[in-house]
């Protein structure tokens, strides 16, 4: 038995989850309010560069890697495990709380991983873990986007795997360290790592099922997979250009979408990649400050993601209902969870004092002293966006806009707590960076506090709230319909069935026409053959001596003929 | 506070017009401020756009208007029944 300080973190998780499968009641509830205090404590007591090897044949397995990056993410995801089970508690659901558990264990698998193959390990069963909490939700949508995301997940773990084979194979090593984007082996760990992070075009699984899940399970799904995705790509792929540009169309694209989603958990989903975006593009820098731009953005932005996931389950949890058509006025039923989601809504849109501001204005900075003007341009314009459609329309049509009528219960009390610390967490990290800054994998050398900085963000937030009242007042702002809008998903949901459907339709018609006029070829064939031999035919007839001679000596001829040529 | 008559529900903050008004006056209020400071506050410029008088209140307005103006536009293209998919 090792001691503490010495377990692989994610084995707490998965020994919390088998204990979890087992209890009941109370005795369960504490288990899994304990699991990520033990881990935590775990944590704190290992030494700052520790190593845990596993031999497996010839090889051996690194299953445990301490660094400042590692660390950051260790503790950010005991954190966010610790807020998504107390806002799970009331549920007595085994299923989605044992995979939570275990989710959240593999999601530190992957984060300690210190070589390519127990990243894969992790890789997957982050994958088929989260996909039960997709399933969760037991209905029929859920399974069907459950389907679809796990089949995107798992083609992920295989491009990771093939990778991790063909790097095996060139150079002798399973490390996983700094990559460059050449050959075939760092390009397929780049794709697999880029659907996890949700790449442009590869990113719809994430708007597919993570609003099918449950209000709980959406709260643990925002956190981890996308996170682990970035943290592989700062540990792997940091400086590399290509992710500059990919994280600026990322951080980009997705506004458009959410300004017109009715579904307000699915418009979440949509700043979830567009706040992923944001890191993605600081990793592609790859200066210090970006990188701590890009790692302290990922700790900000999982705890205002899950206050915001966690609000919006709420109101889910309430009312059955998550459609901004359906919903409004909800203030008057739920003003502690109205408050906390505004607390997630300034943190996100980085106003001075919550957590956004002091983590996303690293990477702008960034953009600008490495000479990415347009990048920069990019992501103002993806600052401004998100507060119009996250920091303005989540809160605005939820409980304000026009009174749905609805009145239901506050939030049940776990939950209400579990905001409330991530709410304070926010406004702590926002108003006192310096914690975060002093966990960061590189010195911060940076100010977030200025008087321009505040200045120029408030000026910047204020006068797209004016443009929301602007369009509103005007009639121009596009209503709340109960719709669905199509994204890359209507390729392989609509496209692609459509496609097989007519080819198998062009396959059956032309089977269809083989049997059916074959028959006739064939019938019509044999009747010739027949007829050729029968009496009457040229080959059954009685042929005359004289005929028959005559036929021999041209055949004899032609023979000779032939012979002499 | 309930109502005498019970079937009638208590009035809430944003029922009353008014109040709605002030948050609007409240905003335009913080707007012109940030404004105004522009002329107070030196700030410090990494990008020549930067100079540019009300550089991030113009460019706040407009790419919020833009943006929706363009995700208007794209609803005509992209909007499908609610059951699209279910069918």
């Amino acid at each position: 038995m090792s001691s503490f300080g010495s377990i692989a973190p994610f084995l707490i998780f998965y020994v919390g989850a088998a204990l979890v499968a087992v209890t009941a009641g109370h005795v369960r509830s504490a288990i899994m309010l304990l699991t990520p205090v033990v881990g935590a404590l775990n944590l704190y007591a290992m030494a700052a560069d520790f190593n845990a090897t596993f031999a497996l044949f010839d090889y051996s397995l690194i299953v445990v890697r301490v660094d400042k990056l590692s660390t950051l993410f260790g503790y950010l995801f005991h954190l966010a495990a610790f807020l998504g089970i107390i806002f799970s508690l009331h549920l007595n659901d085994r299923m989605q709380q044992v995979t939570a558990l275990l989710y959240a264990g593999s999601a530190l698998g992957a984060v300690y991983a210190g070589d390519l193959l127990t990243l894969f390990l992790s890789w997957e069963m982050l994958a088929i873990t989260s996909f039960f909490l997709v399933l969760a939700r037991r209905t029929e949508r859920a399974f069907s986007a459950g389907m679809r995301y796990l089949i995107i997940q798992v083609l992920s773990g295989v491009l990771l795997l093939a990778g991790t084979v063909v790097i095996g194979y060139t150079t002798g090593s399973f490390a996983f360290d700094k990559m460059t984007l050449e050959g075939l082996g760092p390009t397929l760990i780049f794709i697999a790592f880029g659907i996890k992070c949700a790449f442009p075009a590869l990113h719809n699984w994430l708007t597919d099922a993570y609003p099918e899940s449950t209000p709980s399970g959406t709260v643990f799904l925002s956190a981890f997979s996308t996170k682990v995705a970035v943290y592989a790509f700062a540990r792997g792929f940091p400086g590399t250009e290509l992710l500059v540009y990919i994280g600026a169309t990322m951080a980009m694209f997705p506004i458009f979408f959410a300004v017109i989603e009715n579904d307000l958990r699915r418009v979440l989903s949509y700043s979830l990649i567009n706040q992923v975006g944001f890191m993605v593009c600081g990793i592609g820098i790859g200066t210090s400050l970006a990188i701590n731009g890009a790692v302290s953005h990922a700790f900000s932005h999982v705890l205002y993601k899950s206050l915001l996931f966690m609000s919006m389950g709420a109101v889910l949890y309430r009312t059955g209902k998550m459609n901004g058509s359906d919903l409004g006025g909800l203030y008057k039923s739920m003003p502690w969870t109205t408050v906390f989601c505004i607390v997630g809504a300034a943190s996100i849109s980085a106003f001075p004092l919550f957590s956004g501001f002091v983590s996303k204005s690293m990477v702008m900075y960034a953009a600008i002293k490495e000479g990415h003007p347009f990048v920069w341009l990019a992501l103002l314009f993806a600052s401004a966006g998100v507060f119009h459609h996250a920091g303005i329309k989540i809160p605005y049509f939820a409980f304000f806009a026009h009174d749905s009528g609805i009145r239901c219960k506050e939030a049940p009390l776990n939950m209400l707590i579990a905001m409330g610390l991530t709410a304070a967490l926010c406004i702590f990290i926002g108003s006192y960076p310096w914690w975060l800054y002093s966990m960061l994998p590189y010195p911060v050398d940076y100010a977030p506090y200025t008087w321009a900085h505040v200045l120029t963000q408030c000026q910047l937030l204020f006068f797209s709230a004016l443009a929301f009242v602007w369009l509103q007042l005007r009639g121009l702002y596009p209503p709340e319909l109960p719709s669905t809008n199509i994204d890359v998903e209507w390729t392989y949901r609509k496209m692609l069935p459509a496609f097989v459907t007519a080819v198998r339709r062009v396959v059956r018609q032309v089977t269809d026409r083989i049997r059916r006029e074959g028959g006739q070829i064939i019938s019509t064939a044999s009747n010739r053959i027949e007829a050729l031999a029968s009496q009457t035919g040229i080959l059954g007839s009685t042929w005359a001596i004289s005929t028959t001679a005559m036929w021999i000596l041209i055949l004899l001829t032609g023979y000779i003929f032939i012979f002499y040529i | 506070m309930a109502n005498k008559t019970g079937n009638q529900e208590k009035t809430y903050i944003f029922d009353d017009p008014k109040n709605i008004k002030r948050v609007l006056w409240g905003l335009y209020f913080v707007c012109g401020l940030t404004v105004l400071l522009d002329f107070v506050i030196h700030r410090h410029v990494d990008h020549p756009l930067e100079a540019v008088w009300g550089f991030y209140c113009i460019y706040g307005f407009v790419a919020c208007v833009i943006l929706v103006l363009i995700a208007t536009e794209m609803r005509k293209v992209l909007m499908r029944k609610e059951d699209y998919y279910d069918e």
